[in-house]
């Protein structure tokens, strides 16, 4: 399965030919580079090791950058492997690929780091109900009702959905549209939203 | 120009007239029935105008069979055939929402003269 590293530059909208209005995600992916190539033979598994950004040698730690003059390349920020990568598409240690790996009707899922919301209630968080309004209520408007029982168990058990931190987790969206490749730009035009913010570093994949 | 705002650059449209909040138009809507087009025009007082580049949209509103309609057009839409400036307001807010409480007369708009 073909993959690539971007960035997300934003959302905006597109109007297909029929005049539909088409949100779409803007995403920079590329140039990447090719960093390395895992075989079964090797590894144990077959994958193909992407890096996105350039950044200085001086940034770079020194077992790193023998890693990256091996394959030929500048120091990169970002690496990540796709697995089973060369089934769709055969590359070569040092190769610059873009988004023209995916064309426009594609489906792939998109990974990211969600927003981090910081420390939220059970209603945001697992969509709680929330206790009632009226009725001669006090301070249960947002509570999170009973969590467990009196003699038997007598605690709370393991895995109970209560307030915490929420977001600034790895959240992957699955089929989403490719609408529009930009190659000459390295832009990806993906229908609907991403997780994480603006800047952020999405891994793509291709279904 | 950001890379953002360089996406659909070619769908931007300079064919539109130039107008304002408190403008009264005839937008030229093209409807699709089946295989069929044809076109609706839908003819109130712009209300509002927002956002930028592709995402710029405007909000026209009438009063049919005494109930306020309102609706939001993106401005680069393709679906706009037309745009017909019948009449320019005279406004001093770029936002009229205060239109939505008024009825009758006090709905009317002053009609914006620049050379008496």
């Amino acid at each position: 399965m073909v993959g690539l590293l971007g960035r997300k530059v934003g959302m905006t909208r597109i109007f297909s030919e029929n005049g539909e209005n088409i949100p779409v995600t803007v995403i920079e992916a590329g140039p990447c580079y090719v960093s390395q190539i895992k075989t079964s033979k090797i590894d144990g598994y077959s994958a193909v090791q992407i890096g996105l950004k350039e950044k200085k040698e001086i940034r770079t730690t020194k077992p790193l950058l023998g890693h990256f003059k091996k394959a030929n390349i500048k120091p990169m920020y970002y690496l990540r492997e796709f697995r089973n990568f060369e089934i769709d598409k055969k590359v070569k240690i040092g190769d610059q690929i873009g988004p023209d790996l995916f064309t426009s009707g594609d489906l792939i899922s998109v990974s990211g780091t969600s927003k981090g919301k910081g420390f939220q209630g059970v209603m945001k968080r697992h969509g709680f109900g929330g206790g009632p309004k009226t009725h001669g209520q006090s301070d249960r408007m947002r509570a999170p009702g009973s969590v467990g029982q009196s003699s038997y168990p007598s605690r709370v058990m393991k895995g109970m959905r209560m307030g915490g931190h929420m977001g600034s987790k790895r959240i992957t969206v699955k089929n989403l549209v490719v609408v529009q490749v930009v190659p000459e730009q390295n832009l990806l035009l993906v229908r609907g939203s991403v997780p994480g913010s603006v800047n952020s570093i999405v891994e793509i994949k291709k279904n | 120009m950001g890379k953002l705002e360089a996406v659909g650059v070619e769908q931007l449209r300079d064919d539109l007239p130039h107008f304002h909040s408190g403008d009264t138009l005839a937008v030229h809507i093209k409807v699709r029935e089946g295989d069929k087009e044809r076109i609706q025009i839908f003819q109130g007082t712009v209300i509002k105008i927002k956002g930028s580049g592709l995402n710029r949209t405007f909000t026209v509103r009438k009063v049919s069979n005494g109930i306020g309609v309102e609706k939001i057009f993106p401005l680069h839409s393709p679906n706009i055939a037309k745009v017909e400036r019948l009449r320019e307001g005279k406004v001093r807010r770029a936002k009229l929402y205060y239109l939505r409480n008024l009825t009758g007369k006090a709905a009317r708009i002053e009609e914006k003269r620049s050379n008496y």
